[in-house]
């Protein structure tokens, strides 16, 4: 892929060594261009980038509030195409917490009314950015602070939120899921999204090294391991064709992926052998 | 110019129309509600170019509006009671962020006990969040107020956005004449919007809404503090230039039969046109007596108030809201930089009608008091 020789988000922001929120961004501005307008929910992203006097961001920015980035969205893009700025991308970023729990409600409305743009949640499973509370993106069976293993508790007693389900069952042109480890992908969803008339979805799975509990430099290695163990499953709902993106040669057993993470460590093989199988279900129902 | 007879609220939507906002994020609520259709209506009739975001909650319409203002076009909104409280955190963005917006409220009691009916609880509740709030008393204010709100928040040394309050029910349905400005002399008066301090333009990147540390945050909002100090010239400019295009006479606050009063009524909304009567009746008795009416309840008009109340002995604030405790929003920014002897009235909560009985009640416990602050017009068991 094209890796071009300046990024529209500049270096030296506060994000954590292998930072996975930067890395999504600055693939999918860049796959976008200069001539987009970004939003953002409050969050790691927005924290990390924008602490003033300074900003990462080399195209215009706003950000409002941690459960508003659809709305705000909504704004900016009918000011825009008023103006006749037809060709401007507008792109809204939330993290899970502020777009599968707080921000679902707004979302949802910026999807139904049909503005054309695009919302990319970078889903790194919990509230990060105030220290790993569990959101309903967070998966069975992860240990947060607010849903901590204990001698009553394996951690996360529910199974993720499906909100690309959600967001595609709003009707709109353009679903997809994404990780940070298939960049080659997820650019090209990114690209297919831009290029969509009206409202479009991607859903992206951003490995946290602060909050999964792994080596800094596993963060790719960590999205490829959740893509390989069919823990995430790379698709897209293109005006209503559903078609898998990537199909591992060999799916791998989740343990491969829940071991070497410290929220998942605490499982018992009974809580594995439970998520295997919810993972084999899910593979099934999408034909992976 | 025409002549016609309509609600405060079709006054609202008549002004939105003449001020051609670019974007209109709006929800439904009562008894705000007609201003929606109407607006959307316009749009529809294409008697406005605008966007018409059909929003799915008020929370969203203030999100959207940040949005669209913070990328450049002149926005308007409008709401009322759980409404505006829905909006509570985003009011306070906007106005941390500067962007110009204009909304109407039309000021309905809150929940609990639900009720629908008109008192100022909902937007004195916003009084800190750092919007200018006008409070009209009639159609015709309500109009050219809305009108004016826009020119006093474009202005570059004020850039905070406006509340214009319209009494719920008592104005937003009560119809009256109104005088509609021709589209001309309104352009003359509020040119198009052109933002220069914030607007989302590729090709001048810039962020806005950042993250402030303890470095900063007190200086930006020191600043507001300072444009909300600015605005009262401002307001005072804009009513001047207002009354010499279109010939109404608007300010800061609104001083009747004041300079003579041993007491003077001070109060909010449309309750100051049963005042005036009220006070015309009392000094028929030979009671020296005057109103103040307040108009812009932030910024608060102190050096104006002391020069309309210098002359009397005791003041009575008429507040259709309540802080527990303190008594009166209005009675206590009051107490606090108006050095008079002031009592507090609350009365009109909910939609109750302030009778004249109930003002005579103020009246007679302002002259002979007993306590510093006073329910009137309270049902006995």
């Amino acid at each position: 892929m094209d890796i071009p020789d300046k990024d529209l988000l500049a270096p030296g922001h506060r994000g954590c060594a292998g930072c996975g929120a930067s890395i999504a961004v600055k693939l999918a501005l860049n796959a976008l261009g200069k001539n987009t307008v970004a939003i953002s929910a409050t969050g790691c992203l927005e924290v990390m980038t924008t602490p003033y006097p300074e900003t990462s961001w080399e195209v215009p920015f706003i950000h409002v509030a941690f459960e508003n980035s659809g709305a705000v969205a909504s704004g900016v893009e009918s000011a825009l195409r008023i103006q006749g700025k037809d060709d401007v991308n507008v792109v809204a970023f939330g993290g899970d917490g502020g777009t599968v729990d707080i921000g679902l409600q707004s979302l949802s409305g910026a999807m139904e009314r049909g503005h054309n743009m695009l919302y990319i949640c970078y889903d790194n499973e919990a509230y990060m950015n105030t220290g790993i509370q569990r959101s309903g993106a967070t998966p069975y069976g992860a240990s947060t602070t607010t849903s901590p293993k204990g001698t009553a508790s394996f951690g996360e007693d529910k199974p993720k939120k499906n909100m690309p389900m959600i967001m595609a069952a709003h009707g709109i042109p353009y679903v997809a899921t994404a990780s940070i480890a298939y960049p080659e992908d997820y650019v090209k969803k990114v690209k297919k999204a831009a290029e969509t008339k009206g409202p479009a979805y991607i859903h992206l799975q951003q490995p946290c090294t602060t909050g999964w509990g792994f080596p800094s430099e596993k963060t790719i290695e960590m999205g490829r391991l959740a893509v390989e163990t069919g823990s995430w499953i790379l698709y897209e709902i293109d005006h209503g064709n559903f078609e898998i993106t990537f199909r591992p040669e060999e799916r791998r057993p989740v343990k491969d992926y829940l071991s070497t993470q410290k929220r998942f460590k605490h499982l018992d093989e009974e809580h594995i052998e439970k998520i295997q199988k919810y993972v084999d279900a899910e593979c099934k129902e999408l034909g992976l | 110019m025409v002549k016609e007879v309509m609600t405060s609220n079709k006054a609202v939507a008549e002004a939105v129309r003449l001020a051609k906002p670019q974007v209109i994020p709006v929800y439904p609520i009562t008894p705000q509600t007609t201003i929606s259709e109407y607006l959307a209506q316009y749009v529809a009739d294409e008697k406005i170019d605008a966007k018409y975001v059909k929003v799915e909650s008020e929370h969203s319409a203030i999100s959207a509006a940040v949005g669209a203002s913070g990328a450049g076009v002149r926005v308007f909104t409008a709401t009322s009671s759980q409404g505006l409280m829905l909006m509570h955190e985003i009011l306070y963005a906007a106005a941390g962020m500067r962007v110009p917006i204009v909304l109407a409220d039309a000021n309905r009691a809150i929940s609990a006990p639900l009720n629908i009916w008109n008192d100022q609880q909902d937007s004195i509740a916003q009084r800190d969040a750092g919007w200018l709030q006008i409070y009209v008393e009639n159609a015709q204010e309500a109009l050219d107020t809305t009108l004016m709100a826009y020119k006093v928040s474009e202005n570059p040394d004020i850039l905070l956005p406006s509340m214009v309050c319209l009494d719920g029910f008592i104005l937003t349905h009560t119809v009256e004449p109104v005088e509609i400005p021709d589209q001309e002399s309104v352009d003359k008066f509020l040119p198009p919007y052109v933002p220069e301090h914030a607007f989302l333009d590729p090709n001048e990147p810039m962020s806005i809404g950042n993250f402030a540390d303890p470095n900063y945050y007190t200086e930006a909002r020191h600043d507001m503090d300072v444009a909300m100090t600015k605005s009262m010239e401002v307001i005072q400019k804009t009513c001047d230039e207002f009354a010499e295009i279109f010939g109404r006479k608007y300010g800061l606050v609104e001083p009747y039969k004041t300079e003579d009063a041993d007491i003077i009524f001070v109060a909010m909304g449309s309750l100051c046109s049963t005042l005036r009567v009220m006070v015309d009746q009392l000094r028929e008795k030979g009671e020296k007596v005057g109103l103040l009416k307040i108009r812009a309840y932030r910024p608060f008009p102190t050096e104006a108030i002391n020069e309309a109340v210098k002359n009397c002995e005791k003041i009575a604030v008429i507040d259709k809201n309540f802080s527990f405790g303190i008594g009166g929003a209005l009675y206590a920014d009051m107490k606090v930089k108006i050095d008079k002897e002031i009592y507090g009235f609350i009365a009109g909560l909910g939609g109750r009608d302030i009778t004249p009985e109930a003002i005579l009640e103020a009246y007679e416990k302002t002259k002979a008091p007993e306590n510093d602050v006073t329910w009137i017009g309270l049902k006995e068991e």
